[in-house]
């Protein structure tokens, strides 16, 4: 909206008044910079969580938690790369060194699988069995919450 | 800042907005590009090390109840059998099913939290089956949205070749 004004020279200027704009940007970016959420790191667009009305948030954060998010290929999303079942073993060697060297065991750790809803459950077992025979015990089947 | 005064009125200071609306829009713009709505997610705890007969027996005074599910075509759920009784394809009749088993008996030291379900399912399940499953199994949520646990231990049998 544009106000005119008239000066005595007869020159028009228009002056638009910037407020209730201004209000609304300032809203909505307080609006996205609440609902950020860098810390979602690990939610990847390949993975479609299967949903759970029983998948509650943690409490904490587990101990010592090791990430592995299965695709419906049959691949493993380790950190930033695409790998195949089968090398996981290598993968999960260096996480076991590193666990030891901070002095803690395998048993302790936590592997969270995020797996898509369309992975062969056979595909999920063989990343079971894997870290298995790594000597890592619990496992965290993660889901998204479902709302009743 | 530029002071501008009118004819008759007394001083009026007028802001030069540009940079400040610029800079405004660039957050803007940032923030709608990186926002993604973030769905809220939780966990299955499932404890498993590699097979240890002899450990397990004498931890736990009943035999896990084994719950086998078939493929179908495409990985869709044929069938569900939990022990010799078939259960079709419903995760509500095996939810039914668990609490007839375990009946009132909830909470720390029930017949429940002693109790063990073993999934044995085909390979080429979809893995969202079996979280269904999971689900059935290890509770349910009541009227007033609270979760009523029922067996929380569950494991998997060692997979099929």
């Amino acid at each position: 909206m544009a106000r005119a004004r008239s000066s005595g020279m007869g020159d028009v200027s228009a002056e638009a008044d910037m407020t209730p704009m201004i209000d609304m940007t300032f809203q909505l970016i307080a609006f996205f910079m609440i609902l950020i959420n860098f810390a979602e790191s690990d939610s990847d667009d390949r993975i479609q969580l299967p949903s759970s009305v029983l998948a509650k948030p943690p409490e904490g954060m587990p101990d010592t938690p090791i990430t592995l998010q299965v695709t419906k290929q049959g691949t493993v999303l380790y950190s930033a790369d695409e790998i195949p079942i089968s090398a996981m073993g290598r993968v999960l060697d260096i996480e076991a060194q590193l666990i030891e060297r901070a002095k803690k065991s395998p048993s302790q750790a936590n592997i969270i699988i995020r797996a898509d809803a369309e992975t062969p459950t056979g595909q999920v077992q063989e990343v079971i069995k894997i870290c298995q025979q790594k000597k890592f015990e619990k496992f965290l089947l993660r889901a998204k919450q479902d709302t009743p | 800042m530029k002071a501008r005064r009118g004819g008759g009125l007394p001083g009026k200071v007028e802001q030069n907005m540009t940079p400040m609306i610029d800079v405004v829009f660039q957050l803007l713009a940032f923030f709608v590009m990186t926002f993604k709505l973030a769905t809220v997610e939780g966990d299955f705890n499932i404890k498993m090390p590699i097979s240890a007969p002899s450990a397990g027996v004498s931890e736990n005074p009943f035999p896990p109840i084994k719950l086998v599910m078939k493929a179908g075509a495409g990985g869709q759920l044929a069938s569900m059998n939990m022990g010799d009784r078939p259960l079709g394809t419903n995760f509500a009749t095996l939810h039914n099913e668990i609490l007839s088993l375990v009946g009132n008996s909830t909470g720390p030291g029930s017949m429940a939290s002693q109790m063990e379900v073993e999934l044995d399912c085909d390979p080429a399940l979809h893995y969202t089956n079996v979280i269904k499953a999971i689900t059935a199994v290890s509770g349910h949520m009541n009227a007033q949205g609270q979760v009523i646990r029922l067996i929380e231990k569950v494991k998997f049998a060692s997979p099929r070749s």
